[in-house]
């Protein structure tokens, strides 16, 4: 155990340090969101007139949206970061080491994920500065740092997966748009019940985007929601779960095959 | 031959050349096509009921309200997907070659703003179809249609320009967020999901003075039949251009100088 932990403590740190120095990764993924949000919130102001909208502040509405948009920033460079290994035969040369398909996961992931918790950090600081009130306090704060950080653990494993199956950083890249419109097919932008489109809703309610982006909402606008919570904790899991599961078996047909 | 014939020269074979590129490559088509799909399903289809809000009165529905900016968006990101590829042919070596060969380099500009304009074609006829199959209502006539089209050119050719610009100066594609953030921020901060009127806060100010606010106005009011700030719009998209066409000649010869 001690073992398997050093071997991922060694790539986790190898990781962080090789996306940490690249401020062309660091710097759109806090600022972009950063700005959509400071755009969204004051361009769709006026939405919070609509008979029914939850709250009278869009700011408090779309506050969760730049964690989502991290959570996807951590998909494509973690998937990124594992491609380029991939392509440059990083990955070759571990097999001759005794590291296992998890360490190498594992750390994989830890550059895009620990971006994505400073991502978090600050969009909740800019938040609250900006006059976010949260409905569930300091304890519904640390709430949706925690599943803020889940859902970019499986979105990141998605990433993973995307690397391993393709193995070129440049599919990764590709199927960013693909991972988009998932996010714009939720309700990210609108409540369900206020969606007027009818086929839009109903790909919103089976999107389980939604529910990682209502359970997250729950906590700024709505109070200790447990249904919501179940939904989005137990949405962003099953993503995590079954997406960590595929690269796992995907990395080793890969490393099968080298 | 003439300047004129030898511009026309260069500027015809780099057309063809980048055209051929792009549709060749799927990498390069996919994204310009599937971005502005993206935007309009989630605009037109996930805010529709921004379009109840108190004081929203568009007579032609949110979706055709949404379909406006969605149009100039991809025009808009025409030009810098195409600057994506002036920038690989300088990083590549081609642009130096073809600087070589090119006894008038404004053909460049030219072939370059030519290949954005087939860009622009496909991907405005491939948003404009889809929003008809989501049911967009089109009150305008065919004239003021013409005029939305006109604004959408114009929308392409200045960001073409400055992509160019950037891209003769940077020469390498790593420079290609620089291309795409000034053009998607200055868009961002129009009125991009109600009317200017219906705007609250820090984001009206600033729409307010955005020259890119007369340019989506314009062409919402030729979609509804009802255009306004005509003069203002097409007078801000040429000015807007003439002086990108200086950034843009002012990259050339620096490449000139420098490659």
């Amino acid at each position: 155990m001690t073992g398997l932990l050093s071997d991922v403590g060694l790539l986790a740190g190898r990781s962080v340090r090789r996306t940490f120095r690249q401020p062309a990764l660091v710097v759109p993924t806090i600022v972009f969101p950063l700005f959509l949000l400071a755009v969204n919130a004051s361009g769709l102001a006026s939405a919070t007139k609509i008979p029914g909208f939850p709250t009278h502040s869009y700011l408090d509405f779309a506050i969760t949206v730049p964690f989502m948009q991290g959570a996807l920033f951590a998909s494509t460079t973690a998937g990124t970061e594992i491609a380029n290994d991939i392509e440059t035969g990083f990955l070759n040369r571990l097999q001759l080491t005794p590291l296992r398909g998890t360490a190498i996961l594992t750390g994989q992931m830890a550059g895009a994920v620990l971006l994505a918790f400073v991502g978090a950090l600050i969009y909740l600081a800019v938040g609250l500065i900006a006059g976010v009130s949260i409905a569930t306090g300091v304890g519904g704060a640390l709430v949706l740092l925690v599943l803020a950080v889940l859902i970019a653990v499986g979105f990141a494993a998605i990433g993973a997966l995307l690397a391993t199956r393709t193995g070129s950083s440049q599919a990764v890249q590709g199927m960013f748009p693909l991972i988009f419109v998932l996010f714009f097919l939720s309700s990210m932008s609108m409540p369900r019940n206020l969606i007027g489109v009818d086929w839009f809703r109903t790909v919103a309610t089976w999107n389980p985007i939604s529910y990682l982006v209502e359970g997250l909402r729950s906590l700024v606008i709505a109070g200790w929601d447990g249904a919501a919570l179940a939904k989005g904790f137990g949405a962003a899991l099953a993503i995590t779960v079954l997406a960590s599961l595929a690269a796992a078996a995907s990395l080793k047909t890969r490393m099968a095959r080298t | 031959m003439t300047a004129l014939a030898s511009t026309l020269h260069v500027a015809a074979a780099l057309m063809r050349r980048s055209a051929k590129y792009t549709f060749k490559n799927p990498a390069l088509l996919v994204p310009s096509l599937l971005f502005p799909l993206i935007f309009l399903i989630g605009f037109a289809g996930g805010l529709s009921s921004v379009g109840d809000v108190p004081g929203f009165s568009f007579p032609s529905g949110y979706t055709a309200f949404q379909f406006v900016f969605v149009f100039l968006q991809s025009a808009a990101f025409g030009g810098v997907f195409n600057g994506f590829g002036i920038a690989m042919d300088f990083e590549s070596g081609f642009a130096r070659r073809i600087m070589l060969a090119a006894p008038h380099r404004f053909g460049m500009i030219v072939g370059y703003l030519g290949s954005s304009l087939v860009r622009y074609a496909v991907t405005g006829t491939f948003v404009t179809v889809a929003a008809l199959i989501g049911g967009m209502q089109v009150d305008g006539s065919a004239v003021d249609l013409v005029g939305l089209v006109g604004l959408g050119l114009i929308v392409n050719i200045a960001a073409t320009l400055w992509a160019a610009g950037l891209a003769m100066r940077a020469r390498t594609v790593q420079a290609g967020p620089a291309m795409q953030i000034p053009i998607f921020l200055i868009l961002f901060l129009a009125p991009v999901y109600v009317p200017l009127d219906l705007l609250q806060g820090w984001i009206e100010g600033v729409a307010s003075w955005n020259p890119v606010t007369a340019i989506v106005e314009a062409g919402r009011g030729f979609i509804s039949g009802q255009p306004a700030h005509v003069a203002l719009a097409f007078g801000c998209g040429a000015a807007l251009a003439a002086v990108l066409m200086a950034w843009a000649v002012t990259g050339l010869r620096r490449a000139e100088r420098e490659v």
